[in-house]
């Protein structure tokens, strides 16, 4: 029996709920929202804080991508927005029961999960997901285990910029990274760590390398570091950059320069006196991860040679049939992240990892739509996400106003659910709840140096929020 | 005292320049190096994000049209320069603005569905814009990291440019400034995964 909203309006608002408050939640919200003024659009999310891989994706040297943030609280503090923090949809509240109390749902939970390599040994202790550093050093409850981070040698498998990240926080100095909002038993351990050498590899060549430009700059410009490369990768480089768009030309100028050229004075001197070395090796598949001899650890890994079949962004990497053995204590697999499914009910693409949707309305789901991640894969920055959330966000208020979603009779909205979520026990987090961890957060920073210190429980952070 | 009232009216123009205290690159202070916040010497890391921080709190949170505090009402003349915007439905919107005046805010000022999700600190391409043929060349050269970032926009042209990174001057008198219309068929038809 649902209780008819209380709200103002007359005739009903359309009520939308988006699951997710990461970028591709917000900016899905803040379409509908500006584009039509009777549109009530509540943001569910598993955990207590919102911003999603904006707070536990983006770096912590990489601030002014979070500036974001501050368009996302705007939306999240419009009278018709409501946040609803700590509500796990799947476990808490089933979609279908969202789809009785709202209108519309939108599924924007983007990728909790990793692509794995499927080599034997990958499961051994050293070898770990990106994904799942990244989520250490920016505070992710999911991640507070421990990394050990005293090999000098660092694999990473895969070139996009998650992996450089990975690598530039890895080989930051301390100066540098202590000023940021990294969490600080992170700081303190990579403080003692004794990382030397850092090799970023990749299957195919440095003109099919995934990441982009700044963070290429950003590793040649890295103090106390120096670039070191196989030149007979870059073998035709320089003859086939000529013809390639702009993007893909000025990053492979950059590779070639820095692999190839003979350095200016000033940079030569930085690079004897570099006591850290990171780079690109090409051409390279895991195939096995080789443990040592009690079987404890991985101790080694295999890679197979490649060559390059086709050329340009779609060009296949081919073994060769040659493998090479390299010594090594602690790798890193970046090769994705991978969403997973949230309700046995919905469809759920399970090769592409993806909800199966036309321009973000789910497949066979009538007044289910998707955006970001979980609608095209997991690949894309800010902006990228941005003009997918208003695709979808588009679509959405094209069919309330074509009447292909029926919004002419009334639908509870939040006042369909909390009274399900207290039944179980969940206590929803709200936005200004969030403000106060924030302000904890922000609090605590000062005291550090640091523009936040997080909190790293969930348990830690509802505290914070309830009182 | 002489100071003082600089220091206040440089950080009048910082506002006025934009809805919270920009990158330092858009910065006339920041470029003479004479700015007083001693930010000039202090690394970006941290230091901008703390700023961005400060000025959550002053900036107004009412509606979603990301409006400015305003800018100084003087009506010189002299200081107009007449822009036009030519939003995604290909609709033409005029616009009186001052010399002075940033691409970026001065759309949020008036409406123009811009989005500005680094808040002017070249860490996005979220306020690509085309600009007219006729003022293009009149613009400075961009800075490196500008065009990094123009590298990750869709449907790149020789004419873009990011709108956070255009300060008006007179020359730019009838400048157009068209948004990208980013198709829906961008994911479908030969997508290339773009990084992340």
């Amino acid at each position: 029996m649902f209780i008819v909203s209380a709200s103002l309006c007359a005739v009903c608002c359309p009520k939308v709920c988006i699951v997710g408050a990461g970028p591709a939640g917000f900016y899905t919200a803040q379409h509908l929202i500006k584009s039509r003024q009777d549109v009530e659009v509540d943001i569910y999310e598993r955990l207590p804080v919102p911003f999603g891989l904006v707070r536990f994706g983006v770096a912590p040297d990489h601030p002014e991508v979070k500036n974001v943030i501050n368009t996302f609280t705007q939306t999240a503090q419009h009278s018709r927005c409501s946040f609803y923090g700590n509500v796990n949809v799947g476990t808490d509240v089933s979609v279908k029961e969202l789809q009785q109390a709202y209108h519309a749902v939108v599924l924007s939970y983007g990728a909790e999960g990793n692509r794995r390599m499927g080599v034997p040994g990958e499961d051994l202790a050293g070898v770990h997901a990106a994904k799942d550093f990244v989520g250490w050093y920016n505070g992710l409850p999911d991640n507070r285990k421990v990394f050990g981070l005293s090999t000098i040698l660092f694999f990473i498998l895969g070139q996009g910029n998650v992996a450089l990240d990975v690598a530039r926080i890895l080989l930051s100095p301390m100066d540098m990274l202590k000023k940021t909002d990294i969490t600080q038993p992170a700081l303190d351990l990579l403080a003692e760590s004794r990382i030397r050498r850092v090799l970023i590899v990749g299957r195919r060549g440095p003109m099919q390398i995934a990441c982009t430009i700044k963070e290429v700059r950003e590793m040649v410009n890295l103090p106390d570091t120096r670039p070191e490369m196989v030149a007979a990768d870059f073998k035709g480089i320089a003859e086939a950059v000529k013809e390639v768009p702009r993007p893909r030309k000025r990053l492979t100028e950059l590779l070639l320069k820095t692999a190839l050229d003979v350095p200016t004075e000033k940079e030569q001197e930085k690079r004897s006196k570099a006591s850290r070395v990171w780079g690109f090796r090409f051409f390279r598949s895991p195939v096995e991860v080789l443990p040592a001899p009690d079987l404890s650890r991985a101790a080694a890994i295999r890679l197979a040679v490649n060559r390059l079949e086709g050329s340009g962004e779609g060009a296949s990497a081919v073994p060769t049939g040659e493998v090479e053995d390299v010594p090594c204590g602690l790798v890193i697999s970046s090769i994705g992240y991978k969403s997973l499914p949230i309700d046995p009910l919905l469809p759920f693409d399970s090769r592409k990892a993806i909800v199966p949707n036309t321009m973000g309305r789910v497949q066979k789901t009538a007044g289910v739509y998707c955006s970001g991640w979980l609608k095209t894969g997991p690949t894309g920055v800010i902006g990228t996400t941005m003009n997918n959330s208003f695709d979808t966000a588009r679509a959405l208020l094209e069919d309330m106003d074509s009447g292909a979603l029926d919004v002419s009779s009334a639908k509870p909205g939040s006042q369909g659910v909390t009274p399900l979520l207290e039944k179980r026990g969940v206590k929803p987090v709200e936005f200004s709840d969030w403000e106060k961890i924030d302000n904890e957060e922000i609090k605590r920073g000062v005291a550090m140096g640091k523009p936040r210190e997080k909190l790293l429980s969930v348990d830690e952070m509802l505290h914070v929020a309830r009182t | 005292m002489a100071a003082a009232a600089a220091v206040r009216s440089s950080m009048g123009l910082t506002l006025t320049l934009s809805r919270v205290i920009p990158g330092c690159g858009t910065c006339h202070l920041y470029r003479l190096n004479s700015c007083v916040g001693g930010l000039a010497g202090a690394s970006r890391t941290g230091q901008l994000h703390r700023f961005g921080t400060l000025t959550r709190h002053l900036h107004s949170t009412t509606g979603l049209n990301h409006s400015e505090e305003g800018s100084s009402n003087a009506e010189d003349p002299e200081d107009v320069v007449n822009v036009v915007y030519i939003d995604r439905s290909g609709q033409r919107i005029p616009v009186k603005a001052k010399v002075g005046d940033n691409v970026l805010y001065l759309a949020h000022r008036h409406g123009i569905e811009l989005e500005g999700a680094c808040e002017a600190s070249l860490a996005c391409s979220t306020c690509h814009v085309y600009v007219s043929s006729d003022h293009f060349n009149k613009l400075p050269e961009p800075d490196e990291r500008e065009d990094d970032m123009l590298d990750m926009a869709p449907m790149l042209q020789e004419n873009s440019r990011l709108g956070c990174q255009i300060i008006l001057t007179p020359e730019l008198e009838g400048i157009e400034l068209t948004l990208p219309t980013v198709t829906r068929n961008f994911y479908v038809d030969g997508h290339v995964p773009k990084p992340h």
